[in-house]
């Protein structure tokens, strides 16, 4: 009887089947189906994008070369007390001999050096000339041998930094790009002359700032023009903001160089004018005014088009009924219609803001020396000075910076509510 | 802001309406007049970049396509033309064919972790590109793609998948799951059913997509400066290295050959939304 009463209660398909095991089943192939159509993309962009920029992480920290290269020197610096101000004793100069004369059939002693000229220069051409006369060492009195070799032997400063950079992860490309190095008594910022990516990253947010008012003060009259004109003609003049969207990076760059230059065709006007004298043309390229004019110029559409959005769902009702009561058109605006678009603001600020940080060609182009941005630091340490790990550090930095953003982006805004054209 | 006066507004009124109209025309100015610009300047019959007095006078000897001449002869940017073209479609095509089979996944109501994957795969675009180029060409020389065409494609093709990813997600938001059903009610195969029902209600995305997916490669240039080697250099890439370099006037034909593109472009999108509004039963005005 209780048996009956329980197949009874248990729903089941045509064949048998608990009802709930076979939706159960049902739903989980929808799962399979649905992960199998995301995953080649994911594999993709897991191994063509996710994975540089976890190498780029790692590279930030990474210093094998060190112990991969002077592995019996970093084991017997291990002793060594650096504070103590004495050289290092007999046996370091022992394993360091060994471990050069190995490094220089590979000529791999060099890297070593160039590596540790990152934190002390003249480390390089120390590992250099030693490479050429190790392998003529004799047995026995190393330490006397080094020194006859390069007087920096006998320089308690060089040890340190062997000692120091001994171990495979290192924060040493980290305390570079934050100006600080680690000195006797700890951690400290560097000398304020010295102090380059601090300037750099203040530099870079300054503009990104300027840049992002910029863009408000041009963007809000256009988005609010735009929002109230009927839908013929504020289409129309949306292909004003739009060609500009669409136009190639390059070709806005190179338009703001021919256009910004001395002899340029703005200088001319003005000379034309007089507003100017002809000796005294505006210096408008190759300086933080030409990093802002022509960034602003670019990034004004990203302004626009988020404005634009929200004042489009602002009904004018709002603005017409606090006029009926007496408002003024200020009054109206500034308590009424204003408020109702901050989230337009929030939402184009950060954008701009987000892509003028980490922006590298026009500022190499239009910014001289004194309006480049962090990005072409990283760049030119990739590029020039090969060094990588620097370079990735900074990297890293910036990312951080920028998630941090885009994390408030997505509280704010909701990353679902990009829209595209 | 009024669209219209009113009859009875006051002179205060109409001096702002007024005002606000020019300081409008200006920013408008700004946003287009650079790119106008170059336009009459590529037409140059001399190595400057400004106006010529015989520009000025319209006199028919102040202008010329010799630049325009320089540009298809030359070749350096008849390479860098070359390269553009057959990058910029490889990794269009990559980007959209995952791009637009992730979507479809993605939208499915039974994805699981699907704020976290949609997170990862949208993260190209929001990385600041230097620091994606720098990731890259540490990551590609490791494994020896650094400096290949297909190091390049792969690159442009992940930047390129999230903007697809977007406009097919979007599309897809507005696309009536119960017709899958009906067809494979109907007895239509899971691709026939794919390529037969949905792909031509979402075409509009997946194109779109798929333009956005195109320019972003045909106008990338910080990647492909590390990534590639000269055998891969881009246009856009050759007018970096001419405006840092030498400065040629035949940059400012190529800018102006890349606006005439950049119109087409517009114009195909702009008529696939108006399709697509017309097809929701929107009117445009």
């Amino acid at each position: 009887m209780s048996d009956t009463d329980q197949t009874m209660a248990v729903l089941t398909t045509q064949d048998g089947v608990p009802l709930k095991v076979s939706i159960r089943r049902a739903l989980r192939a929808q799962k399979i189906r649905a992960l199998l159509l995301v995953a080649p993309l994911f594999l993709f962009i897991l191994l063509s994008f996710v994975a540089p920029i976890a190498d780029m992480l790692f590279r930030s920290v990474e210093n094998d070369i060190v112990p991969n290269t002077l592995p019996q020197t970093v084991v017997a610096i291990e002793l060594w007390d650096e504070n103590s101000g004495e050289l290092p004793g007999e046996d370091v100069y022992a394993a360091l001999a060994a471990d050069l004369q190995v490094a220089t059939k590979s000529k791999t002693h060099t890297r070593v050096g160039s590596r540790l000229n990152y934190e002390k220069p003249g480390t390089s051409s120390l590992f250099r000339k030693t490479g050429r006369r190790v392998n003529k060492f004799e047995d026995g009195n190393y330490k006397e041998q080094f020194l006859k070799a390069d007087k920096k032997w006998g320089d308690v400063e060089y040890w340190q930094v062997i000692k120091r950079f001994s171990s495979p992860l290192t924060g040493g490309y980290f305390l570079a790009a934050s100006d600080a190095e680690r000195t006797a008594d700890g951690v400290q910022l560097k000398a304020e002359d010295e102090r380059i990516y601090l300037l750099l990253f203040g530099r870079t947010l300054m503009l990104s700032i300027t840049i992002t008012a910029s863009c408000i003060l041009l963007g809000y009259p256009i988005a609010w023009l735009l929002a109230s004109l009927p839908l013929r003609s504020s289409n129309l003049l949306m292909i004003l903001v739009l060609l500009p969207f669409w136009t190639s990076l390059l070709v806005r760059t190179s338009a703001w160089k021919v256009l910004l230059q001395q002899q340029g065709v703005i200088n001319d006007t003005l000379v034309w004018l007089g507003i100017v004298g002809d000796e005294s043309r505006l210096a408008l390229i190759n300086n933080q005014t030409g990093t802002i004019i022509a960034m602003t110029h670019i990034l004004l559409p990203f302004m626009i088009l988020p404005l634009f959005s929200v004042m489009k769902t602002i009904s004018p009702t709002y603005m017409r009924a606090a006029k009926s009561m007496g408002a003024t058109d200020w009054y109206a605006f500034w308590r009424v219609y204003f408020p109702q678009t901050i989230p337009g603001i929030g939402a184009g600020s950060i954008l701009v803001f987000i892509l003028s940080i980490g922006y590298y060609i026009t500022p190499e182009l239009v910014g001289g020396t004194s309006g480049i941005f962090i990005s072409n630091r990283i760049a030119y340490h990739i590029s020039s000075s090969l060094n990588w790990g620097l370079a990735a550090a900074l990297g890293v930095m910036l990312l951080v910076l920028v998630m941090t953003l885009y994390w408030l982006y997505d509280r704010i805004v909701g990353i679902d509510n990009v829209k595209l054209g | 802001m009024p669209s219209a006066l009113p009859p009875y507004a006051s002179t205060g009124q109409r001096t702002w309406y007024y005002t606000f109209r020019v300081i409008c025309a200006l920013i408008f100015f700004f946003l287009i007049f650079p790119i106008l610009v170059i336009i009459p300047l590529s037409f140059n019959a001399q190595n400057f970049f400004t106006f010529t007095p015989e520009m000025l006078t319209l006199d028919p000897a102040g202008y010329s396509l010799k630049h325009y001449q320089d540009f298809f002869t030359n070749s350096d940017w008849q390479a860098a033309m070359r390269n553009s073209i057959s990058i910029a479609p490889a990794a269009t095509l990559l980007a959209t064919t995952f791009g637009t089979v992730a979507a479809i996944g993605l939208s499915q109501s039974h994805m699981p972790f699907r704020s976290v994957v949609m997170a990862m795969l949208i993260s190209p675009m929001i990385v600041p590109l230097i620091i994606s180029a720098a990731g890259m060409y540490f990551f590609y020389s490791r494994i020896g793609l650094q400096g290949t065409y297909i190091g390049v494609v792969m690159a442009h093709a992940a930047l390129g998948t999230p903007f697809v990813i977007i406009t097919v997600t979007a599309t897809l938001v507005g696309f009536d799951q119960s017709l899958v059903r009906a067809a494979a009610n109907l007895g239509a195969n899971p691709v026939t059913t794919f390529f037969r029902v949905q792909m031509p209600l979402i075409l509009p995305g997946v194109i779109s997509g798929a333009l956005f997916a195109f320019i972003t490669s045909f106008d990338e240039v910080v990647v492909v400066l590390f990534l590639g080697s000269a055998s891969q250099k881009t246009l856009p890439w050759q007018m970096f290295t001419g405006l840092r370099e030498q400065i040629s006037p035949t940059i400012l034909a190529v800018a102006t050959l890349l606006v005439a593109i950049s119109i087409l472009l517009l114009t195909t999108l702009e008529l696939l939304r108006r399709r697509s509004e017309r097809l929701r039963g929107v009117t445009p005005g």
